[in-house]
């Protein structure tokens, strides 16, 4: 469940920023709903700031430059959410995740160096096998809203198989019921 | 030989208390509908078996009384065995209908010799005396291959109490894939995984499974030699690789892959090689299993905007829906017979029930659990009895039903969830 950072800068940003990233806390552990109102836009990505904070950086790391710009002051709320959640047996990329997608596909257009993967999950009602097709929809349906703004990552599905939530209620299959966005 | 016709017509209005015993801590039967359908018999504990170290008289006893065919009892203290002169009248007099009794003993070469008798107690005589001789491994299906005989004798059609079950233990980050006994016991390890493993399916010589293990991070479909160990991937694209059913001659399986974006179904060579596409759809089209004369498949699609069963011509062709009531039906289950689907339902309140439909007759069909989260049926090889899960305080456990839901047994439990169970063929 941690992220397998590209290079040194992304790491670095990754630990400073991402208390959750660097300690193996899940992603979806925070509300992705509350975090999406402040997702980091593109032209700070442009920008490239915060680039100069690091001494070690190379100059293609933009995507690291991002999250550090962006986390001045709010470095709490600057991560780009990466989990899009589904309704039961529904691959529909609602609007209010338009922000995740459009944040990351940001990061990958700054950051042609970087690669991600669309994971597809969902909650552990019904058969393991179509779990396994309807995560394959969620994946590629994300992927497809990421190709239309010029980026193509790959796509995985685990079905109902990686759970980020325990339990039998609505709570945690809400929780499952999931597309992340992963560094590869 | 008497027809099972005419033990049952002889049966008379007396109730058996059903024994409990030995059987008892191996499973929990539920009778819900005791019926006058129940052939009343005695199977007495076998001499010696005690020193073999295995319970043959309860393996059978056990094995009849899960038929939903049988009420099973013990000889209640009467020390028998196959050279025991038997009074028929008398145990017909105490209701039951037939007797079992036999032994066990250790040959000279270490080998066992397990000898029994089946008469009949309506009729008075023999019906059965049989002597098999196994290693000591061996105890516990030669008690299932005696119950299959018993059973085979009464009711006129083979038992499968000598077949196996293959399913999958998940015990936290821990996921094997088990072989046991078509009463759960005498569990077997094929695959020991740190990630899940899904699907198991029985090639329909008996010696192979063919699986779906994500090890390499992905889903990938592989297929296993049971006895030699060696296991070979068949379906390695790109994307998700899963849900593989063995045509009935065990020349191909159907598979569903994602190669497209999105998962349908192709058909493979059972050594691997080129997929032949089969379905072509915008919507998920997965969980194919073959009607057992081979040119018909049963598959999940949701292309009519929620999953539901439809079948296709193996050769190819316009897709039929099959399934019509309720808004989520999936995992469909073919009987040996062709006759009958078992498959699961989603109820509107959202339980998921094991649903039994009649494809020859049509009909609405009918629910054969009150349990709200069951997955994964599967046919026995006679068509008797349908393998299953259903969860129950947060864990899932291996259920049997027979086809009229009256009688459930779970099958061994322990403190991990038990999924996705495959009965195996006659041949083992």
């Amino acid at each position: 469940m941690t992220f397998k950072p590209v290079s040194s800068l992304s790491a670095l940003a990754c630990a400073v920023l991402l208390a959750g990233c660097a300690s193996g806390v899940k992603l979806n552990e925070t509300p992705v709903e509350s975090r999406t109102p402040t997702v980091v836009n593109a032209d700070a990505a442009g920008k490239g700031a915060g680039a100069n904070t690091s001494p070690t950086a190379q100059s293609q790391v933009a995507s690291v430059d991002l999250t550090k710009g962006a986390g001045a002051g709010t470095a709490s709320q600057s991560q780009i959410a990466r989990v899009v959640y589904f309704d039961f047996d529904s691959f529909v990329v609602k609007d209010e995740f338009r922000p995740v997608v459009e944040g990351n596909a940001r990061l990958l257009v700054a950051n042609k160096q970087r690669h991600m993967v669309v994971e597809g999950h969902t909650d552990d009602r019904g058969s393991r096998e179509y779990n396994l097709a309807l995560g394959q929809k969620r994946a590629e349906a994300v992927a497809r809203s990421l190709a239309l703004l010029g980026v193509g990552p790959a796509q995985v599905s685990y079905g109902e198989e990686r759970p980020a939530a325990q339990g039998e209620n609505e709570d945690a299959w809400a929780k499952n019921r999931r597309a992340e966005l992963k560094d590869r | 030989m008497p027809s099972r016709r005419q033990l049952l017509g002889a049966l008379g209005a007396l109730s058996i208390p059903f024994a409990g015993g030995p059987a008892a801590a191996q499973f929990r039967v539920e009778i819900s509908g005791i019926g006058a359908t129940q052939v009343p018999i005695v199977v007495a504990n076998f001499r010696d078996e005690d020193k073999a170290g295995t319970a043959l008289g309860a393996i059978i006893r056990a094995d009849l009384q899960r038929s939903g065919l049988f009420r099973a009892a013990d000889a209640a203290g009467s020390a028998l065995d196959e050279r025991s002169s038997v009074n028929t009248a008398d145990w017909r007099a105490r209701g039951f209908d037939a007797l079992v009794a036999g032994s066990v003993s250790r040959l000279a070469d270490g080998r066992f010799d397990v000898r029994y008798k089946l008469w009949d107690a309506v009729r008075g005589e023999q019906l059965l005396g049989q002597s098999k001789v196994v290693v000591a491994a061996d105890l516990r299906l030669a008690a299932h291959r005696v119950a299959d005989e018993i059973y085979q004798a009464i009711t006129g059609e083979p038992g499968v109490f000598a077949t196996r079950i293959a399913y999958v233990v998940r015990n936290g980050r821990r996921h094997t894939l088990h072989v046991t006994d078509a009463d759960g016991e005498g569990g077997q390890v094929p695959l020991n995984s740190p990630e899940p493993i899904i699907s198991p399916a029985w090639s329909p010589d008996g010696k192979e499974l063919a699986y779906v293990s994500f090890e390499s991070q992905k889903a990938v479909v592989w297929v296993q030699n049971l006895s030699s160990g060696e296991r070979r991937q068949i379906a390695n694209f790109r994307g998700s690789n899963s849900a593989p059913a063995w045509s009935p001659d065990g020349r191909e399986l159907v598979l569903t892959l994602s190669t497209a974006g999105i998962a349908q179904l192709f058909v493979m060579p059972r050594e691997g090689g080129t997929p032949r596409r089969l379905t072509s759809s915008n919507s998920i089209d997965t969980e194919a299993v073959y009607a057992p004369d081979g040119r018909t498949v049963y598959f999940v699609s949701d292309r009519g905007g929620s999953p539901q069963i439809y079948r296709v011509p193996i050769a190819g062709g316009t897709p039929e829906r099959v399934t019509f009531s309720g808004a989520h039906n999936i995992s469909p289950a073919i009987s040996p017979d062709g006759k009958l689907m078992a498959y699961v339902a989603r109820q509107g309140g959202g339980a998921f029930k094991l649903a039994l439909l009649d494809l020859a007759a049509g009909g609405a069909p009918r629910l054969l659990t009150d349990t709200s989260d069951d997955e994964s049926p599967s046919f026995a090889p006679n068509g008797r009895l349908i393998v299953y899960t259903s969860r129950e305080r947060g864990r899932d456990m291996l259920m049997t039903t027979t086809l009229d839901g009256k009688i459930k047994t779970r099958l061994v439990s322990s403190g991990a969830d038990m999924l996705e169970p495959a009965w195996g063929p006659f041949n083992r």
